[in-house]
C-alpha cells in the first residue's frame, strides 16, 4: 500500500520542530506500524537524509518504550501499542499524521522521543514497598484474597508508556499514578506505606507538572492495557483517608 | 469542585420542590415564598435563614469556580504544544460541557437572579406576587425557551459532574461500581431537568393559571 | 598455550577452573562461601563504588541490594527507563523450590531438572546453588507486592512448566517477567530515591576500563547528549542480558545487543559456550522482508494444539481447512509417539525446520522458503469447546490474530522456531567473577547455570537469584580488599579506553558508504540462522565463517551512518551494537565447530543416533569452552574448564 507520511522533525530538545511530508509506497498490511517507520528510515537513509528518531524496544506490547501519536490518537486507532498496531488498520492511499506524545512533563528529545523520566521521579516519591533483599517473611505467611489480589494484578499490568498522559486533554498522570497506587493498596503488604505514597506521589506528580484530573476518561481508552478509570477514584479515596484521617 | 458540586446537587433538589409547588396553586407558591423568608422565626430573624443559603451558595460558587480556574490553568501548562490533529472525542465534548457549558451556566445564573430575585429583567409584566411573576413569565414561550436551554446544559453538566464528583471522592472502586455511579448520574439528572421543566410547560400549556 | 591452529580458526591454551567454589559437599557450599566472603564494615560501603550495567532482573536486584547494603551504585541502562529492559517480556513464570503442592519437589529436584535440562553442560555447583535460592526469590517478590496468581484460599498458585513432572512454577498470568521487573525495578527506584543508586538511562556503555589487570569502571555513551562519559568505580557488574540478536530476527527486544560483554570479552573476559542457543518452537512466523523481530507464545500451546503440515509439498499454498485429514502428516506425533506434540523445544524446533526445508512448510513465502508450520486446535475446539479453548488460551489467541489478522479459532495458526534465549555469556567463577577481576557478570550475560539448555521458567529465577542472593554476597569478598587507589580521569588507561571509545564513533560516522546499519545486521541474521542455527555442520559453520568475515570487511568500508555524534542518533547506537554482533557471530560459528557433539540447544549433524537424535560425546565434551580474544585479526584461544559431577550421574536422554 501507498501512504502519505506527516512525521513531526525536530533536530533536538531545544530546536524548532515542523512537520514534514513523506511519501512510501510498497507497505505490507501485515507489517507493524513501526516497520513502516523502519522501511521509511531505510529509504530515506539511501536517500541522504536522517532517519526519522522514535522509541521502540520490545516490539510485543510490553516494555512500554514505544508510542506515538497516530492521527490525533495516542497508539493509533487500535486500543494497543503502537508496536502492535499493524497496517492492516489502513487504507492504501491514506494520510497518517504522527506526532510524538504532547506533554510539557514529557520534552521532545528529538523527532517522535519524548523524555519520561517523570514517570520514575513518580515511582521514586513512593511507589514501592519498603522491604530489604532478605527481609522478606514466608511468602505463604500472609494469604491475599483472591479478589485484592486480582485487582491488584490488573492494576499492575500497567507498562508506564504515557499514552494516558498523551491522550488526557488535562495533560495528566493520574492513571498512571492510580495503577501503582491501586497495585500496592489492595494488598496487605502495600497498607503501611498506603497514606504516605499516596501524599507523595501526588505531590512529584503535582511538581511535575502534569494536569489535573476532570475524570473524563480519555485515558483508559488510550491505555493499551485497559486499566479501568476506578483507578483514579481509588487514588482520590485513598488520598482523601490519608489527608483528612478518615 | 466534588464538594460544592454536592452542595449545588442539594440546592438544586430543594429549589426544584419549591418550583413545584407552583403545581398546588399560585397561594401555596406565594406562601412558600413568604416561608422562604419567615423560616425558623422567630428565632431567626427575617431572611436569615435565606442569607445562610445564599452565603453558603457564593462560597461553593467561589470554590467551584476557583477550582475550575485551577484545573484550567494547570491544563495549559501541562501541554503548550498542541497537537495538529486532534479528534472531536467524548472526552474533548466533556471538556466543552464542564468549563464553556459551566461558563453559560454562570451567565444563565445571573439572569436568572436579575430575572426573579433583583427583578431588573422581566419577562411579560412586573408583578408583586412570586407566583404571578412565575406564571406570566413562562406564559411566552421564549421565557420557556431560555429556561429549558440551561436545563439542557445544567443536564450535560450535572451528568458528568456527577460521575465526577463520585470518582473524586473515590467512590469509583470497581466496574460494577462504575456502573451504578452511571445510572445514579443519570437519574439524578433527569429528575433534576425534568422537576424543573415541568413547571414552566405547565404554564405554557396552560396546565397552571 | 599450543601455537598450533586448531582447523585454521583458534588455539588451545591453558585449562581453566573455578577456583571459588569450597571443597565441600555440593549441598554445604553455598554456606561455606557465604561464611568464608570477607565482610565489608558498612562504614566502608559508602566509600566503596559499584557500576552496574542493564537494569533487568539481574542488574535491577543487584542495583536495588547493593544500594540497601550502602555501596555508592551507578546503574545503566540504554532503555529511558529501568523499567523497560527485556526481562520484562517474559511470559511464563518463575520456578522455585518451594514444594508448596506437595508434590515431590525439592532443591535437589529443581537442581536435577536444571541439570539434566542442561544436558549436563552446567557446572554443578553453581545450578545447586540456582535451586537453592530460589525459594527465597519468591518470599522476596511478594513481600515487594508483585501480584502472583493466588487460588480462592489466597495461597499463591503453581503449575507445572515446560514438561516437569511437579508444580513449581509461580506465575502472573502471562505476564510473570514485567511483574517480577517491576518489583525490582520498585526497589532500585526507591534506592535512588534514597540516594544509594544514581540511575543513569539512556546510557551505553562502549567500553570497560582496566587499569592493573582489574575492571575499574567503563565509558559511556549519554545517548541524549551524544557527550562520551568515564565512569570509575571499584568494581563492575554486567548484567546486560543475552545476544539473540546476532540473529536479528529474534524474540528479543530490538536494543538488545552483545556490547557490553563483548568489550568486557575483548579486554580479557573469557566468552564461554558462545555456540548454545535456545530456540523456542512456538513463535509466530515471520510475514516478510519487512519483520523486525519475532514474537513468542506460551509454550502451554502444545498442551492442546496439534501441529502438522500438508503431506505434499503442492498442498502448502491451499486453505488448511480444505486439506482433507489424510494428507496432513502429524509429524511429531508420527516421530515421537510417546511425547508427540509435548516434545522438548529443541526436538519440536528441529522437525519444524526438517518440514519446512523440504519444502512442505506453510503461510508467506520468504526469500522462496514457506517457514511455518500449523497448530491446530480444532480437535482442542471439538473435544473441549471454543469457550474452555478461549479460557485456557484467549490473551494468547488474541495476541495472534492481532498480529497475523487470522482468527485462530477458525484457522489453524502458523508457528515457526526462533532464538529465545542465549545460554552463552561471559565466562564466571562460581563468585560470578569473569576472568578480569573485579568484573562481575549476572543473569543472562553469564554461562553459569543452564549448560546447553535452558529449562522453562528459569531465565527469571536465575536473573533474581544472582542479583538479590549471589552477587551481593559474593562481591563483598572481592569489595573488602578495597577501596582500591582513587583513580583519576586522566590515566593513560583511562584515557585510551576513552579515546577508543571516540575514534569509533568518530569511524562510523566517517566510513560514508552505501548500506544502511540495518541491512548489514539482517544479512548476517541470516547467516546465523541458516548455518549457525538449530542444526550446524561443518560445511555449513566453515561457509558462514567465511561469509562473516567478508561481511565484517564491507560494514567497515561500506557503512553509511547518518547525522553527528551530538545528540541522539539511533543509527549510530545501532552501529555499534553490529560491529560487536560481526565479532560475536564468528565465535559462535568457531565454538559450534569445535564442538563436535549434539547436546542441549546445540545440533550437530554429523553427531546423531540412527534416529536422528541429538547424541553427546561426554568423553570428549564434558568441559565449558571458555574463549579468550586473539586481537584483531589474531584467533581466539580455547580454555577448558572440565565438568566434573558429584552429586549427579550424567544421563544420556531419550524421548522416544
Amino acid at each position: 500500500m501507498k501512504l502519505a507520511l506527516s512525521i513531526w522533525r525536530q533536530d533536538g530538545p531545544r530546536a524548532k520542530g515542523r512537520m514534514v511530508r513523506y511519501d512510501i509506497d510498497g507497505v505490507s498490511e501485515d507489517s507493524s506500524f513501526l516497520e513502516m517507520l523502519d522501511m521509511l528510515n531505510e529509504q530515506l537513509i539511501s536517500e541522504g537524509e536522517e532517519p526519522v528518531a522514535f522509541d521502540s524496544d520490545c516490539r510485543e506490547g510490553i516494555c512500554g518504550m514505544c508510542g506515538v501519536v497516530v492521527n490525533g490518537s495516542a497508539h493509533g486507532p487500535e486500543r494497543t501499542t503502537t508496536c502492535q498496531l499493524h497496517m492492516r488498520s489502513f487504507k492504501d492511499g491514506d494520510e497518517i499524521v504522527i506526532e510524538p506524545w504532547r506533554a510539557d512533563p514529557f520534552p521532545v528529545i528529538k523527532d517522535l522521543v519524548v523524555d519520561r523520566s517523570a514517570f520514575d521521579r513518580i515511582i521514586q516519591a513512593g511507589g514501592y514497598i519498603s522491604v530489604n533483599t532478605g527481609a522478606a517473611p514466608d511468602a505463604h505467611s500472609v494469604p491475599v484474597p483472591k479478589e485484592n489480589a486480582d485487582r491488584a494484578f490488573m492494576a499492575a499490568e500497567c507498562i508506564g508508556c504515557g499514552a494516558c498522559v498523551a491522550a488526557c486533554p488535562n495533560g495528566s498522570a493520574s492513571l498512571f499514578m492510580g495503577a501503582k497506587i491501586t497495585h500496592l493498596g489492595e494488598l496487605p503488604q502495600g497498607q503501611p506505606e498506603r497514606d504516605s505514597r499516596v501524599l507523595a506521589m501526588t505531590e512529584q506528580h503535582d511538581h511535575e507538572g502534569f494536569g489535573g484530573c476532570t475524570n473524563l476518561g480519555e485515558c483508559t481508552r488510550a491505555c493499551p492495557k485497559g486499566i479501568p478509570l476506578n483507578v483514579i477514584s481509588q487514588m482520590n479515596g485513598d488520598f482523601r483517608r490519608a489527608g483528612y484521617g478518615y | 469542585m466534588a464538594a460544592s458540586g454536592l452542595f449545588f446537587i442539594a440546592f438544586l433538589l430543594l429549589h426544584m420542590y419549591g418550583n413545584l409547588m407552583i403545581l398546588s396553586g399560585r397561594e401555596a407558591f406565594d406562601e412558600y415564598a413568604h416561608h422562604l423568608r419567615t423560616f425558623g422565626g422567630p428565632m431567626i430573624p427575617e431572611k436569615g435563614a435565606l442569607w445562610v443559603m445564599r452565603i453558603g451558595l457564593i462560597v461553593a460558587l467561589v470554590a467551584h469556580v476557583a477550582s475550575a480556574v485551577v484545573l484550567w490553568r494547570r491544563a495549559g501548562g501541562a501541554r503548550s504544544t498542541r497537537y495538529q490533529v486532534t479528534r472531536a472525542t467524548y472526552g474533548n465534548f466533556y471538556v466543552r460541557a464542564m468549563r464553556w457549558g459551566g461558563l453559560a451556566l454562570l451567565a444563565f445564573v445571573i439572569f436568572h437572579l436579575m430575572h426573579f430575585t433583583w427583578q431588573t429583567v422581566t419577562i411579560g409584566e412586573a408583578h408583586a406576587s412570586p407566583a404571578a411573576r412565575v406564571i406570566d413569565s413562562f406564559s411566552h414561550w421564549w421565557g420557556v425557551g431560555i429556561y429549558a436551554l440551561a436545563m439542557i446544559f445544567l443536564g450535560l453538566h450535572l451528568l458528568h459532574g456527577i460521575w465526577g464528583a463520585a470518582m473524586t471522592l473515590g467512590l469509583n472502586t470497581s466496574l460494577d461500581r462504575a456502573e451504578t455511579i452511571r445510572l445514579t448520574s443519570i437519574v439524578v439528572t433527569t429528575l433534576i431537568v425534568v422537576g424543573f421543566l415541568v413547571p414552566p410547560f405547565a404554564i405554557l400549556f396552560g396546565l397552571v393559571k | 598455550m599450543t601455537e598450533t591452529l586448531i582447523d585454521g580458526l583458534y588455539r588451545e591454551g591453558e585449562p581453566i577452573a573455578d577456583t571459588k567454589a569450597p571443597d565441600v559437599p555440593v549441598p554445604e557450599m553455598w554456606t561455606k562461601r557465604k561464611f568464608d566472603a570477607a565482610l565489608v564494615n558498612p562504614a566502608n560501603r559508602r566509600k566503596l563504588d559499584v557500576i552496574v550495567v542493564g537494569t533487568g532482573l539481574a542488574g535491577a536486584s543487584a542495583g536495588a541490594t547493593l544500594g540497601e547494603a550502602g555501596y555508592n551504585v551507578k546503574s545503566f541502562c540504554y532503555q529511558d527507563s529501568p523499567r523497560r529492559a527485556h526481562s520484562i517480556a517474559a511470559q511464563g513464570g518463575i520456578n522455585a523450590a518451594k514444594n508448596y503442592k506437595d508434590d515431590g519437589d525439592s532443591v535437589y529436584r529443581l537442581f536435577y531438572d536444571t541439570e539434566k535440562g542442561g544436558d549436563y553442560r552446567s557446572r554443578e555447583t553453581n545450578t545447586y546453588r540456582l535451586a537453592e535460592v530460589s525459594a527465597g526469590i519468591i518470599d522476596q517478590c511478594v513481600a515487594q507486592g508483585v501480584p502472583f496468581a493466588r487460588e480462592y484460599g489466597g495461597l499463591l498458585d503453581n503449575r507445572s512448566f515446560g514438561g516437569v513432572q511437579v508444580s513449581r512454577t509461580f506465575y502472573a498470568r502471562g505476564q510473570t517477567g514485567q511483574q517480577l521487573l517491576i518489583g525490582a525495578y520498585q526497589a532500585l527506584e526507591r534506592q535512588v530515591a534514597a540516594g544509594t543508586v544514581q540511575m543513569f538511562s539512556r546510557h551505553e556503555m562502549l567500553e570497560l576500563v582496566v587499569v592493573d589487570g582489574r575492571a575499574r569502571g567503563i565509558i559511556a555513551r549519554d545517548l541524549v547528549s551524544g557527550e562520551i562519559e568515564t565512569h570509575l568505580a571499584d568494581a563492575v557488574v554486567l548484567a546486560s542480558g543475552g545476544y539473540g540478536n546476532v540473529f536479528f530476527l529474534s524474540t528479543n527486544a530490538m536494543g538488545s545487543n552483545v556490547t557490553a560483554a563483548w568489550r568486557a570479552h575483548r579486554k580479557g573476559a573469557y566468552f564461554a559456550n558462545p555456540c548454545y542457543t535456545q530456540i523456542h518452537p512456538t513463535c509466530i512466523p515471520q510475514s516478510g522482508e519487512h519483520q523486525s523481530k519475532l514474537t513468542l507464545m506460551s509454550e502451554s500451546l502444545r498442551n492442546d494444539g496439534r501441529i502438522w503440515v500438508p503431506k505434499k509439498a503442492e498442498d502448502c499454498d491451499k486453505d488448511p481447512r480444505q486439506i482433507p485429514q489424510e494428507d496432513r502428516d502429524y509429524y511429531l506425533e508420527r516421530i515421537y509417539p510417546a511425547f508427540g506434540n509435548l516434545v522438548p523445544r529443541d526436538i519440536a524446533s528441529r522437525q519444524a525446520k526438517n518440514m519446512c526445508d523440504e519444502g512442505r512448510g506453510v503461510g508467506p513465502e520468504v526469500d522462496g522458503v514457506r517457514r511455518g508450520v500449523y497448530l491446530d486446535f480444532a480437535s482442542a475446539i471439538e473435544r473441549m469447546g471454543e469457550d474452555a479453548v478461549r479460557a485456557k488460551y484467549g490473551n494468547l489467541f488474541e495476541m495472534y490474530e492481532q498480529i497475523t489478522g487470522e482468527n485462530p479459532y477458525q484457522v489453524p495458526m502458523r508457528i515457526y522456531p526462533a532464538v529465545h534465549y542465549t545460554m552463552g555469556g561471559l565466562w564466571v567463577d562460581y563468585d560470578l567473577e569473569s576472568t578480569i577481576p573485579g568484573l562481575f557478570v549476572a543473569g543472562e550475560a553469564n554461562f553459569s547455570d543452564h549448560g546447553a539448555n535452558r529449562l522453562g521458567a528459569s531465565a527469571l529465577m536465575q536473573g533474581l537469584a544472582d542479583g538479590y542472593f549471589v552477587l551481593p554476597n559474593t562481591i563483598r569478598d572481592y569489595l573488602a580488599k578495597g577501596p582500591f587507589d582513587k583513580l583519576a580521569e586522566d590515566h593513560p588507561d583511562v584515557q585510551d579506553a576513552r579515546r577508543a571509545v571516540a575514534e569509533r564513533v568518530e569511524k562510523f560516522l566517517s566510513i560514508n558508504g552505501t548500506r544502511s546499519v540495518d541491512s548489514y545486521h539482517k544479512e548476517l541474521g541470516k547467516i546465523m540462522w541458516e548455518k549457525c542455527g538449530m542444526e550446524r555442520t561443518d560445511a555449513g559453520l566453515r561457509e558462514a565463517i567465511e561469509e562473516i568475515r567478508a561481511l565484517r570487511q564491507d560494514f567497515w568500508s561500506n557503512l553509511r551512518v547518518l547525522g553527528t555524534a551530538e545528540g541522539l542518533n539511533q543509527s549510530l547506537e545501532k552501529a555499534g551494537r553490529v560491529a560487536d554482533f560481526l565479532e560475536l557471530g564468528e565465535l559462535m560459528c568457531i565454538d559450534a565447530l569445535h564442538r563436535r557433539e549434539s547436546c542441549g540447544g546445540h545440533f550437530r549433524a554429523e553427531s546423531q543416533t540412527e534416529d536422528g537424535e541429538a547424541l553427546r560425546h561426554d568423553d570428549e565434551f564434558a568441559y565449558v569452552a571458555a574463549w579468550e580474544w586473539g586481537g584483531d585479526g589474531g584467533t581466539p584461544v580455547l580454555h577448558k574448564e572440565d565438568l566434573t559431577f558429584t552429586a549427579i550421574e550424567l544421563k544420556q536422554r531419550s524421548y522416544k
